[in-house]
This record gives structure tokens, C-alpha cells and sequence, in this order.
């Protein structure tokens, strides 16, 4: 398989069905490039045809706006804009939930108006019209547990189309003790991420990773590259790394669908 | 005597509200002006289903239920309180009741049910806050004003239902001995038999005085009520209401535009700039230090908070032990607008900032500086914080949004101040010139070479 960007889909005229927002982490971070390959083999699988912007992609602004810092917010967001209009997309899927708000809650007042869909959202309906079909067992009966991201859940309200995508699978939901609109951050957005917490007990992303161990599930499904890298660190701080995978939804998908 | 007792304490009550509650508006109007008024018929569902219904109390069903007894007590006893003025007013006694009859023993009937459940949820708020110390209503922020607070309105709302019983109960009794000055209510729910088990045997003259004491009582904690209100966090029984409906109904993940700097940044970047109007000598200042930055729909928020602390309950800074307590920061900014409306009603010049220029006689919003700011209540610690979960957005029975506050004053620290926390300027800088989150030396598309 090759990954077209559209510059090259441009240059021979080819119609795409939609754009693949990658996003930094997809794009550099080693954990979630795994998921960037994992929903690529996927949308191969089904026939779709997609493209990235490539190295025309930037960051969409979003920790710089939480930040406080709304000057390179606007810098990115208007070359974006810019770049993704001159390309006339229209259709974008991202795995970033963080992605995924900015573009389609607040690009449109800058300019930017695209069908944004999570990758969750479109797997489903990939499930849904037999492109793609899940043909073994490997997570039948698992005891699983869910991490709602707060940008695709509480921000956006997307609670159900990730657990239907998990029941497709056949998995044994766990519920933790704080789900859906309750569900606890991993905390690392807001550009929490990207420095040290304030002092505190405890950092976030243990708090997080305990609750999904008193679950006692195999395997925690999440679906934005920051909550995987947080979950997985309170893992290895508990030393369960090797016990508990933290794992996107795409990823199981894919493990699904390999005969 | 009584009447006229009565109607002087009646006008004094009223008129000490009135000017609190001008005071209280006016110092939600310190804040930007925001047009809150589209969609009004998503506004009066909120209204309905939130503020009446009181649908968000219910993600916790405890507390929700003995709150709804407080509540519904609270909305049927106007129809008493009606009552009370009509009678103090004019000097006459149950003025509903021969007219009402059968209804009217309806209404009282409810009422005493009613009072009887907002008194046990009285007695279990008391224990929660005082005994079982449920861990978001004895947090460090209240320590002080506010726990006295809420403890001393759960004992007036006692006081309010031993008035009641009392002037009901000893009616009862009176009404058989003088049915011309007390005119029949039929039996009432509880103080047909609580009236005669407690007072029964009593003398006439006794069974009046406690009527009149019940009254009296029954009023003086309403009129003290009326007048506290401004000082305290039960506020939110009247601007719940307004609160909700002005609240904020795009999406939780946009996060407010900041026109006033698209312009510059598309200069920077080549683009054509609609309008430039940035030739302004003074340097301008962005997002919130002060209350005259916020919205005035942030500053009714604050005013609206009761600490309820569900906010504060379900951050997840917070519950891992971080500053950042979003109910704080709601109270802060109430406070420190209590504080800018009382120095600029003062208008003592010291609190006015005049460059020295002998135009300016009178002190106003545009020239107040104090020397202090948000930042003197809300720590940059705190601030720094927050996730921006809208875990204490999704929380607010009420919808306050303690988020915004927080992002815009982050807005000042970083675009006006150019501070923060330096981990974010790394950040920054790579965002500038690389367009990602890391300084990379990779392709941003290397990851396709290697499928």
C-alpha cells in the first residue's frame, strides 16, 4: 500500500472520497504512528480512497489555543485553512480527537467548513455497509474497558458509536466507575501535555490508569494518540505494563479483520 | 399596631433588597457586553428542563431528591406568603380561606407536607455538611463565610418550619373556640393532630401569642431572607434562572474567536486583512486580568454559584490533589467583583487612575485601578492546571462554565504578559516554525515511506 498526499493525488488528477488528517502525534509520536498505519491498512481495506496533506499538514492549533496563546493558533489555523481550501476537501477523518474538535467546531468561523468525522465514526459505518468485515475471534469474550477521550465524548457527545464499534468485536465491555459524560480526562489536554503537571497527590494519568485496573480488563480501548501515551505511562508507573495494553480502537479493528 | 408594624417592616425589607440586588446588578454588568439572545426557544427549554426541572441535579440522586423537598417547599409557600401580605397589609386573618374553602385546605395541606420534607431534608443537609463531611462541601474554600453560610440558612429554614407549624397548629385550636376571627380551614395535613398534641389544654391567650409568634417568626425569617440574600450563596434560588437561560449554547469545543488579532496575523502571514485598524497608540490587552474583561454572562455565573462544589468534585486536577478548584474560581471572580462594585460606589478618587490628568473628577469603570486584579485572587498555579476536561462544565446543575474564566485569563498571561509556564514556549516555538507540537528534524510525512 502507498499513502498518497494531495499534492500528488492533485497532480494526477485523481478524485479522492476523503482527506486523512494525520496530526503531529500520527505523524511523529512511534506509538501513535502505529495507529496512523493501522486506520490507513484499514481504509485500504475498504476500498477507500483517501490522501494526506503530507508535509503541507500543520499542527491545527489546538494546545496553542488552550494555552492561552490564540496568536500561533490563528497562524496554523489559517494556513490550514488555507491549504485544505486550495485543495477543495471536503470530507476529512482524523484518529486525533483533539484534531477533530478544531477542525469541525472551530474552523468553520475562520473560514474552514469540512465534514469532519472521528475515525470511529467512519470505521462504524465501514462495519455498517460490509466494506469491511470483522472475520475472527480475537477479542471474543476479552474483558475489555473503554476510556472516553473528553473531546470526542464529553466535548462532542460521541459516547456510543466507540462501544458499538467494541461490540462488533464481540468484546466484554467493562464499564469503569467514571464513563461517558462522567468519564475521567487522562490529563493531557489543554496542552497538559507538553509540560510538567502543577503539585499535586498524584499525577492524572494514574488516577486513570487504577480505575481502569480495578476493572481487571486485558486491554484498555481509547481512541486519541494523547490518552493512549498517558494510560499507557500510569501503566508502567503501576507496573502492568505488561498485563494491561492500552490499544486504539482502529488497531483491535484491524486485529479483527486479519484472517 | 401590628398592622402597622407590619407594613414599616415590609417597606424597609423591600427597599434594603431593592438597592442590594441594584448593587449585584450592577456588578454583573462590569462586565463586556455579550449578545446571550439567540435561539430563544432552546433558552426557555433550558430554562424549563434545567432551572425548573432541575434535570442536572439528578446525575446524583441523593442529594437531588432532598433538594427537589427544599425546592417545591420553597415555590408552594409563596401561595402562604401571598397570604401573609394580604393579611399583614390589611389586617385581616387567613384572607384566603373562606374564599378558597375546600382548595385552600388543599394548598395548606401541601404546604405542610411540603414543609414537613424540606424540614428532613434540612436535617440531612446539616448532616452531610456537619457530621458525614461529604468531602466536596468541606473543602478548603470554604472554610470560613461560606460554611457559615450554607449552615446558617439549613437552621433559618428550621426556623421557617417551627414558625409555620407553630402558627398553624395553634390555629387549629383556635378556631374552635373563636370561628369568627379564625375562619375554618378544615383539617390541615399535619397541624390538625400535631396542634392539639402539642398545645392542646392550652389557655386562649397562650394559643394567640403562639399563633402570633408562629406569624411573626414565619415572616421575620423570610424578610431576614430577602435581605441576606445578597450576601450570601443563595442566590441561586433567583438568578438560576437567568443563568440558564443565558447560557452559552454553541458547541463545548469552540473556544471564543479573538478578532482583534486576526488582522495581525494575517498581515504576518500575507493574507489580506479586512480592516486595519490597530494603529491605536496604547498597547492593547488581550483575554481577562479583570472583571471588566469577562463577559457579563461569566460574572452572573459567578454570582449564580451555590459551592455546591460538583465542579470541584469531578476536576480531575482537583481530585488529584492540584490548586485548581473551578468553584474557586467562580467564587473569586464574585468576590472581586463585590469588591470593584463597592470602591467604585465609594467614588473616592484613590481608586481612580487619572494620569495625572485634571479632566478626570470622577471615578468610573474605564479609570478604576485599584492596584489589584484577578490574579491577586486566582493563582497562575491554578490556572496553569487546568485540563479542559468540561468535567465541571458537564457538572454545573445550573450551567455555569468555570472554563472559560480560566482560558481567558491564560489568554492574558500569555498574549498580554508574555509569561506562563515556560515547558509551553518550546512548544510555541516549534509550533511557529515547524507547525508541530515537537521541534521534529523528520518528514512530517516520513511514516508512509515505511508501510
Amino acid at each position: 500500500m502507498r499513502v498518497q498526499t494531495m499534492s500528488e493525488t492533485a497532480a494526477t488528477s485523481t478524485e479522492i472520497d476523503i482527506l486523512f488528517w494525520v496530526g503531529c502525534a500520527g505523524s511523529f509520536d512511534a506509538r501513535a504512528q502505529r495507529v496512523t498505519k493501522a486506520l490507513s491498512a484499514l481504509l485500504d481495506h475498504a476500498g477507500i480512497s483517501f490522501a494526506i496533506l503530507g508535509n503541507e499538514e500543520m499542527c491545527t492549533g489546538d494546545p496553542a489555543r488552550r494555552a492561552g496563546n490564540e496568536f500561533i493558533f490563528q497562524m496554523l489555523a489559517l494556513q490550514n485553512i488555507n491549504t485544505l481550501n486550495m485543495y477543495g476537501v471536503k470530507k476529512i477523518v482524523t484518529a486525533c480527537p483533539h484534531c477533530f474538535n478544531t477542525l469541525k467546531n472551530e474552523y468553520p468561523e475562520l473560514g474552514g467548513n469540512y465534514e469532519v468525522v472521528h475515525h470511529t465514526q467512519l470505521l462504524l459505518e465501514l462495519l455498517g455497509s460490509g466494506k469491511i468485515k470483522v472475520e475472527n475471534g480475537t477479542f471474543m469474550g476479552k474483558k475489555i474497558t473503554y476510556h472516553d477521550s473528553c473531546y470526542i465524548g464529553r466535548i462532542n457527545g460521541i459516547y456510543e458509536v466507540p462501544r458499538l464499534l467494541l461490540e462488533k468485536l464481540d468484546v466484554d465491555l467493562v464499564e469503569m466507575k467514571r464513563c461517558k459524560s462522567n468519564g475521567l480526562c487522562c490529563g493531557a489536554g489543554g496542552a497538559q501535555m507538553f509540560k510538567e503537571d502543577e503539585p499535586g497527590d498524584k499525577r492524572i494519568n494514574i488516577e486513570r490508569a487504577e480505575e481502569a485496573l480495578a476493572t481487571n480488563a486485558t486491554i484498555v480501548a481509547a481512541n486519541c494518540p494523547f490518552c493512549i501515551t498517558m494510560i499507557t505511562d500510569g501503566m508502567k508507573a503501576k507496573d502492568k505494563q505488561d498485563e494491561v495494553m492500552v490499544m486504539d480502537i482502529s488497531e483491535m479493528i484491524l486485529q479483527g479483520v486479519k484472517k | 399596631m401590628q398592622q402597622l408594624l407590619f407594613i414599616l417592616l415590609s417597606s424597609f425589607t423591600f427597599l434594603v433588597a431593592y438597592r442590594q440586588f441594584k448593587k449585584i446588578y450592577h456588578n454583573i454588568t462590569l462586565g463586556k457586553s455579550e449578545k446571550m439572545t439567540h435561539d430563544p426557544v432552546k433558552r426557555w427549554s433550558n430554562v424549563l428542563l434545567v432551572a425548573f426541572g432541575q434535570q442536572k441535579m439528578f446525575k446524583n440522586w441523593i442529594p437531588a431528591i432532598f433538594h427537589l423537598f427544599i425546592y417545591i417547599a420553597f415555590l408552594f409557600t409563596q401561595i402562604e406568603l401571598l397570604e401573609i401580605l394580604i393579611d399583614g397589609i390589611f389586617g385581616v386573618h387567613r384572607f384566603f380561606a373562606p374564599i378558597l374553602s375546600g382548595f385552600y385546605t388543599l394548598i395548606i395541606s401541601t404546604i405542610e407536607i411540603l414543609s414537613f420534607l424540606a424540614l428532613i431534608a434540612t436535617i440531612v443537609f446539616l448532616n452531610r455538611r456537619n457530621l458525614l463531611k461529604v468531602p466536596r462541601l468541606v473543602k478548603s474554600e470554604l472554610n470560613g463565610w461560606p460554611r457559615l453560610d450554607a449552615n446558617i440558612i439549613l437552621i433559618a429554614e428550621i426556623f421557617l418550619v417551627t414558625g409555620i407549624f407553630t402558627m398553624n397548629g395553634a390555629d387549629t385550636l383556635l378556631q374552635s373556640i373563636d370561628a369568627i376571627h379564625y375562619p375554618d380551614t378544615g383539617r390541615m395535613a399535619i397541624s390538625s393532630w400535631l396542634g392539639p398534641t402539642l398545645f392542646g389544654g392550652l389557655e386562649t391567650d397562650t394559643l394567640i401569642l403562639l399563633e402570633r409568634s408562629g406569624w411573626w417568626m414565619h415572616l421575620l425569617v423570610v424578610f431576614g431572607f430577602i435581605i441576606y440574600l445578597p450576601y450570601s450563596k443563595h442566590l441561586h434560588i433567583f438568578l438560576a434562572f437567568p443563568n440558564v437561560y443565558y447560557s452559552k449554547l454553541t458547541s463545548r469545543g469552540k473556544m471564543e474567536n479573538m478578532p482583534e488579532i486576526m488582522n495581525e496575523v494575517k498581515t504576518m502571514l500575507g493574507m489580506e486583512a479586512e480592516n486595519s485598524t490597530t494603529s491605536g497608540a496604547e498597547i492593547p490587552e488581550f483575554g481577562a486580568n479583570d472583571v471588566f474583561d469577562l463577559s457579563w454572562v461569566n460574572i452572573l455565573n459567578a454570582y449564580t454559584c451555590t459551592e455546591c462544589g460538583r465542579c470541584s468534585a469531578v476536576c480531575p486536577a482537583n481530585l488529584t490533589g492540584k490548586k485548581l478548584s473551578p468553584r474557586k474560581i467562580m467564587m473569586d471572580i464574585r468576590d472581586r467583583a463585590t469588591e470593584v462594585g463597592i470602591n467604585l460606589a465609594s467614588g473616592d478618587m484613590k481608586f481612580a487612575k487619572t494620569n495625572n490628568n485634571p479632566d478626570i473628577k470622577t471615578l468610573t469603570s474605564v479609570n478604576y485601578n485599584d492596584g489589584k486584579s484577578l490574579f491577586d485572587y486566582i493563582s497562575r498555579e491554578e490556572l496553569h492546571a487546568c485540563t479542559t476536561c468540561n468535567a465541571c462544565v458537564e457538572a454545573c446543575p445550573v450551567m455555569i462554565d468555570p472554563l472559560e474564566p480560566i482560558l481567558k485569563m491564560r489568554r492574558y498571561e500569555i498574549l498580554t504578559e508574555s509569561a506562563g509556564p515556560p515547558d509551553w514556549t518550546p512548544m510555541f516555538t516549534a509550533m511557529e516554525n515547524g507547525g508541530c507540537v515537537w521541534q521534529m528534524t523528520d518528514e512530517r510525512e516520513k511514516w508512509r515511506q515505511e508501510i
